[in-house]
């Protein structure tokens, strides 16, 4: 193989990724009036604690039944046998820093060594002030399979619960600290 | 869960190569990065399913005059006609095919159709600065648009941002999934641009500037710039072993 190419470096979004970013459908992951269907909110803040205004958050997970309908899931590509099932959201924030994703509960996941993943999303940060991308995952409050994940365990115990959504009316709750106290834990992929 | 628990799962890896040519998180010059990149390193996390997968997003986001910006109106934007085309490529020359590009940027005089862009020039009714395109079988795009202005700013005193134009890419993995800006060759303004400047490898930085085009113009009507943007290779020796599979 030949000499691997230099990669294009990232850059912001900027404050105005809405323009190219936005869509109407961006947030619905799963069609409204999906069974089971659920409300992702969440809000970001900085290291001072003001409210992110100006970001995005874009969220990936598998299915319920822990499928990707993916060539690269070596367990063969499938369609979802949720009707209209995306697996991909995108939301930007609003005046007051807050996100919102329609979905469903993700199924756990194998791995390549034989254990098995818990629930959970893959979120990407992007925003004004955000050089490139920030990576963090969505874990769900109650899960036995949280105990043993090996992503979960790799983190410091008193670090972990900036991954896990908490309850909320509509569904969950997951809030973004982007730096300081309570920071969320953000990952190299 | 339909996996054969005989059965290794084998998965594509993507080289963590990008490391240099990503920008700090925190780069002080640019004011906004202060308060906003986080304090704590990032976890390493090992690529499984969630992360080699991606979203395929098709044509059916696209709609006939999305690569073209200087069609979505009535009339036509005023500025220097341009196409912007490239290829969409991976650490190893491998063409990204049929991958969702999207771009956004400001009209020629530097105005973004945004409410938080104030500043006094003004916007063009025939302009949007939206544009979306898949890419083909070879990894190839290709927009018309305008030549975008420079636009002034408040990071530092008198901060001008080098004209450019936003990228957007997924690639087929969530682990290639890239924001980037384009600039043109020869900016005047890149020396004081701390965005441009947080790449802090010289090759790198160079890699975000389009190429003038002058066999791709279109005689007495468009100027071309060529802008290949290349993500994430994947691990060779993983690679084989999954075609080994198959």
């Amino acid at each position: 193989m030949s000499e691997p190419l230099g990669l294009t470096p990232a850059q912001t979004v900027g404050p105005y990724l809405h323009i190219g970013l936005n869509w109407p459908d961006g947030a619905y992951v799963v069609p409204d009036g999906t069974p089971g269907a659920f409300w992702l909110r969440g809000r970001i803040v900085d290291g001072t604690g003001a409210a992110v205004v100006d970001a995005m958050v874009e969220s990936w997970q598998a299915d319920p039944d822990g499928c990707f309908d993916h060539p690269d899931d070596p367990r063969g590509a499938r369609p979802s046998a949720v009707p209209g099932f995306r697996g991909f959201g995108r939301a930007a924030t609003d005046s007051e820093g807050r996100y919102a994703l329609h979905t469903v509960m993700p199924g756990p996941l194998p791995t390549f060594d034989g254990d098995t993943e818990a629930p959970h999303l893959t979120l990407s940060v992007f925003g004004r002030g955000l050089l490139h991308r920030l990576v963090t995952r969505v874990y769900f409050p109650g899960e036995a399979a949280n105990a043993t994940d090996p992503v979960l365990r790799t983190v410091d115990q008193e670090r972990r619960d900036t991954l896990l959504a908490r309850p909320a009316p509509d569904g969950f709750q997951f809030d973004i600290r982007l730096q300081g106290e309570h920071e969320t834990v953000f990952f190299a992929v | 869960m339909t996996q054969d628990a005989d059965r290794k799962l084998i998965l594509p890896s993507y080289r963590r190569d990008d490391v240099d040519a990503h920008p700090p998180l925190l780069s002080p010059g640019y004011r906004s990065t202060v308060a906003r990149a986080p304090h704590q390193p990032l976890v390493y996390l090992p690529q499984r399913l969630t992360e080699v997968t991606g979203p395929l997003l098709g044509e059916g986001r696209l709609g006939e005059l999305d690569h073209d910006l200087t069609r979505q109106h009535d009339g036509e934007p005023l500025g220097q006609r341009i196409i912007v085309h490239g290829r969409v490529l991976d650490g190893d020359g491998r063409a990204v095919p049929h991958t969702l590009v999207e771009i956004w940027q400001a009209n020629a005089a530097g105005r973004y159709r945004h409410a938080a862009d104030t500043w006094p020039a003004p916007l063009d009714p025939n302009f949007t600065g939206v544009g979306r395109a898949l890419t083909d079988s070879d990894g190839r795009y290709h927009f018309v648009t305008v030549q975008p202005g420079a636009y002034p700013w408040r990071n530092h005193d008198n901060a001008w941002r080098p004209a450019h134009i936003h990228f957007s890419l997924f690639g087929r993995a969530f682990t290639q999934r890239l924001v980037t800006q384009m600039y043109f060759p020869g900016d005047p303004l890149f020396s004081q641009d701390p965005i441009f400047n947080s790449v802090r490898d010289e090759r790198a930085r160079q890699r975000m500037v389009a190429r003038y085009d002058h066999r791709t113009t279109r005689p007495e009507w468009a100027l071309a710039y060529e802008f290949d943007i290349v993500l994430r290779g994947r691990e060779a020796t993983v690679f084989e072993d999954e075609d080994d599979d198959e």
